[in-house]
């Protein structure tokens, strides 16, 4: 076990784990930060998604040890200009349905919309693409990051 | 929670005091399909209700009800039905805690089924109005006049030619002390100001800033977690464990074999596993990974995919039981004049719930409580009474928000180990699978494999139908008896074949296998609407007919699949000319009471890899209660029946599942989604559901719209296996 510093949300805070430990658990069980959420394990559903620095991580698949001394945000951090217009935007969409999907959808829309304030259909899908929903709202999510961006639904596919 | 009186079937709703100063009316809403979660007596005549509308002093509606949230919508439609009939804004009505102990109040507390609103259309807006006579009544009361001089609007009670007004929350005392009306009168529909508008859903807000609580998220004073390593093998034990390594590992504190007995076995998994508990969760999970197990190699290791296959092509050969007979199959089919043959294969489907399964318990002994995202709190309750070896009274189910449930939370395989190791190491345990543990020891959708004759006569028109359906049965993977030696589950989408077609034979042969099986969303229908939808196209091509055509002439007597199937033929556009390269399919399904159309327009590139574009959807599930939420689960229903008719595919391998994770088992996601639209029919018809009907048509329409583009049918799920398309191109 080794004492890490991490910088949460703005908060700093010391936790003690293992240097393999995955950020998703820290961030789950060591902090009780639980809107980020386990699905894969192994990086390919995107339910863990937070930002590092500000880049969409999955947290599953990196470590507190590869975490320390970034800065790091969760879903109950995401409170950007940009998080609240996505947040609206889902609301007035009602994008979820189970909602266990949704904190990483978010967190990876938000990740886009600052690097991309405009973006199209294919970046939504580049952007999204790692993003699992099993309920299917990716119309919805679509249709949502556009609201939030100012940018016109044209869902030609 | 409340114990008020019971209610008799006839008077369905009294008040009640439990929930404190105010207003309350006790209903009860009849479960559905209940032998499909293990219910298999009819109701008494007494009730417990199993809902409740209370309105306090302060004016604030509360209601409770017994059905959990997964993302079907349930809560929201709910609250609208009372809303209507109570005469308040939806979106101030608050809920209540879901019930803790249904054993207390009610015979059977789950969600499934596609049932909810169905079961409760009538009775909740009963409750509504009821409340509403009765706050009509104490108004009229307190100021002398006729009822008939009054009328509820917007949480007050008016007088109708006067000025006066006066709130709910200041007729509460009053109202409570008169009688419960025994048939109140429901609105006029063109009256509706809630139901049939999209009210916002009420959970939208906490599922958006991360604070939903899901299982995975309970948090209880000491707990600590568990994960476990099951026998890859179904069924399988364990001849030596070596944990030497784990037990020493960082913060364990337990390692445990755990074995079921056979009346455990009913609802947890048969197969030997090893627990490891410790303080935290990533220090079980790599502990777990350190544990040396030697499997006994105990049968049926032998069983794979091939022979399961192999067994049923053979069974395929037999005789089945009859489930549907109409006219003479046997007899007409020599005298037909053109005869299509066929055979259809389905594999096994895991549900790939997007919340890992989960489970925390903490049992004392004075109790039990059990905190899980479950679909059926009645069968959680049992196991975990039976289980830690108390009265089921004395075990408390607290449900939280559902991450997903497709009908794998109606097990209760989790609860079971959480109870088992709560009782063991004497904390509260919380149980969390990986999605590995999750997709290599699911319940699994049933692999089904079909031969299908059809008849044309000289005309082009089919004239006999003949479907033999051998499969994996669900039934008889949990011990239930089969009812004539038929499994519903698996006939259901085969033998309501909705054609009038003068000569039908549906048979089955329920296989037992001893791979566990479950209901999967929209259960017999997921496999058969793919079946039968796609071997209605290979016949009107065979007679030439235009496959809507033909449908519309053969469903002359289903007006409600007929109005869905025109529906979406003119919304997208069926005939007209389309881009070069893209492709249409056509298929309807019933399922639920609910009566669905889907076309589907594809383009297949040159490898047959098949992308969907767009996907037009009308449905008839009777009177709409949220549009919002019919589109929704239209929208996830196609996406859910989308990823298994492309991808979905469980194979056994030495009697183990072989797929484990995202990778292996994959789901459509953004860059796949088609656009979907959804046409809904305004509907007085009775009720239908609306969680899982969505799902049959999709597999069909696209198979369809393949067979169109390249001439030959698609006959075997999935369509595109470990990355290789089974689509042959011209
Ligand atoms: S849990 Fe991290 S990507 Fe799935
Ligand atoms: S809303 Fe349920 S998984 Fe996305």
């Amino acid at each position: 076990m080794s004492v890490y510093v991490l910088v949460v949300n703005g908060h700093r805070q010391s936790v003690d784990a293992s240097p393999d430990t995955p950020l998703l658990w820290v961030v789950r069980d060591n902090l009780n930060l639980t809107g980020t959420k386990f699905g894969c394990g192994v990086a390919l559903c995107g339910a863990c998604t937070v930002h590092l620095d500000g880049t969409p991580v999955r947290s599953c698949s990196t470590t507190v040890a590869q975490a320390a001394g970034k800065r790091i945000t969760t879903i109950e951090g995401l409170s950007s200009d940009v998080g609240h217009r996505l947040q609206d935007a889902w609301i007035a969409e009602e994008v979820p349905q189970c909602g266990y999907c949704q904190s990483g959808q978010l967190m990876s829309a938000a990740a886009l919309l600052t690097t991309n304030p405009k973006p199209s259909d294919a970046d939504i899908d580049q952007a999204m693409s790692g993003n699992i929903c099993r309920c299917g709202t990716y119309q919805r999510i679509r249709h949502a990051i556009h609201r939030a961006a100012g940018t016109e639904v044209t869902d030609a596919r | 929670m409340p114990a008020d009186a019971r209610v008799s079937r006839r008077d369905f709703l009294k008040t009640g005091t439990t929930l404190g100063a105010g207003l309350t009316i006790a209903f009860y809403v009849p479960p559905r399909l209940l032998a499909r979660f293990g219910q298999t007596t009819a109701d008494p005549a007494d009730l417990a209700p199993n809902g409740w509308v209370h309105i306090g002093t302060d004016g604030v509606v509360t209601v409770t009800v017994d059905k959990s949230e997964m993302g079907q919508g349930v809560t929201t439609a709910y609250l609208m039905l009372i809303a209507e009939e109570l005469e308040v804004d939806p979106t101030t009505v608050r809920v209540g805690p879901t019930p803790e102990n249904p054993a207390g109040w009610t015979r059977r507390m789950g969600t499934g089924g596609s049932s909810s609103v169905r079961s409760s259309y009538d009775i909740l807006r009963k409750a509504g109005a009821a409340a509403r006579e009765m706050l009509v009544a104490a108004a009229a009361q307190q100021w002398g006049i006729s009822p008939d001089a009054c009328r509820a609007e917007r949480g007050m009670v008016i007088e109708t030619a006067g000025k006066r007004k006066i709130a709910y929350g200041r007729l509460v005392t009053r109202a409570a002390t008169l009688p419960v009306p025994a048939d109140p009168t429901l609105k006029d529909a063109k009256d509706f100001r809630v139901l049939g508008t999209r009210v916002r859903r009420f959970d939208t807000p906490v599922k958006v800033n991360g604070t939903a609580h899901f299982g995975i998220d309970v948090r209880v004073p000491g707990m600590l977690y568990a994960s476990i390593e099951r026998s890859p093998v179904f069924g399988g034990a364990a001849k030596h464990v070596d944990d030497t390594t784990a037990k020493s590992a960082p913060g364990v504190r337990h390692v445990t074999v755990l074995e079921w007995s056979p009346d455990d076995t009913k609802a947890a998994r048969m197969e030997t596993s090893v627990a490891v508990v410790a303080d935290r969760y990533w220090q079980a999970l790599t502990a777990r990974r350190t544990l040396g197990i030697d499997w006994a190699e105990r049968p049926p290791t032998s069983l794979d995919s091939p022979a399961i296959t192999a067994k049923f092509a053979g069974l395929a050969q037999q005789p089945g039981v009859r489930a549907r007979v109409e006219g003479d199959a046997a007899a007409a089919i020599a005298t037909v004049a053109k005869k299509v043959e066929a055979v259809y294969e389905v594999p096994y489907l895991a549900h790939a719930a997007m919340e890992p399964m989960n489970c925390t318990a903490s049992v004392r002994s004075d109790g039990c409580d059990v905190w899980v995202s479950t679909q059926n709190q009645s069968a959680t309750q049992r196991i975990a009474a039976q289980v830690a070896g108390l009265p089921v009274d004395r075990v408390r189910v607290h449900t939280t928000y559902l991450g997903g449930g497709f009908g794998r939370r109606s097990e209760t395989d989790f609860v079971a180990e959480a109870v088992r190791l709560s009782k063991e190491v004497g904390a509260p345990v919380q149980v969390i699978w990986t999605r590995e543990d999750d997709i290599r020891h699911d319940f699994y959708r049933p692999a089904t494999y079909n031969r299908l004759v059809g008849g044309l006569d000289a005309g082009g028109n089919p004239v006999v139908w003949t479907h033999h359906i051998v499969g994996a049965s669900i039934s008889l993977s949990k011990h239930q008896a089969l009812e004539n030696g038929i499994d519903g589950s698996l006939v259901e989408g085969a033998a309501n074949l909705p054609y009038a077609i003068p000569n039908i034979l549906v048979e089955q042969t329920a296989v037992d296998l001893p791979v566990p099986c479950g209901y999967w969303r929209s259960v017999g229908s997921s496999h058969n609407a793919y079946v039968t939808e796609s071997f209605f196209d290979e016949l009107a091509r065979a007679g030439g007919k235009d496959p809507y055509e033909l449908r519309r002439v053969l469903l002359r007597d289903q007006p409600r699949l007929l109005a869905v199937l025109d529906l979406a033929a003119d919304r997208a556009g069926w005939g007209k000319p389309l881009p070069e390269g893209r492709h249409r399919g056509i298929a309807v399904a019933e399922a639920f009471g609910s009566y669905v159309a889907e076309v589907v327009e594809i383009t297949l590139a040159d490898d047959g890899k098949c992308r969907v574009h767009r996907v037009v959807c009308a449905v008839d599930c009777g009177p709409t209660v949220n549009p919002d939420t019919i589109e929704a689960q239209m929208q996830g229903g196609i996406v859910y029946g989308l990823s298994a008719a492309l991808y979905g595919e469980i194979t056994i391998e030495g009697g183990r599942a072989r797929q484990g994770n995202f990778n292996d088992y994959p789901v459509v996601r953004m860059n796949e989604m088609p656009r979907i639209e959804v046409y809904i029919i305004p509907s007085t018809q009775k009720q239908g559901g609306i969680g899982e009907p969505g799902v049959p048509p999709i597999a069909p329409a696209v198979a369809n719209a393949i067979l169109s583009a390249t001439g030959s049918p698609v006959r075997q799920l999935p369509m595109v296996q470990n990355g290789r398309s089974r689509i042959a191109m011209k």
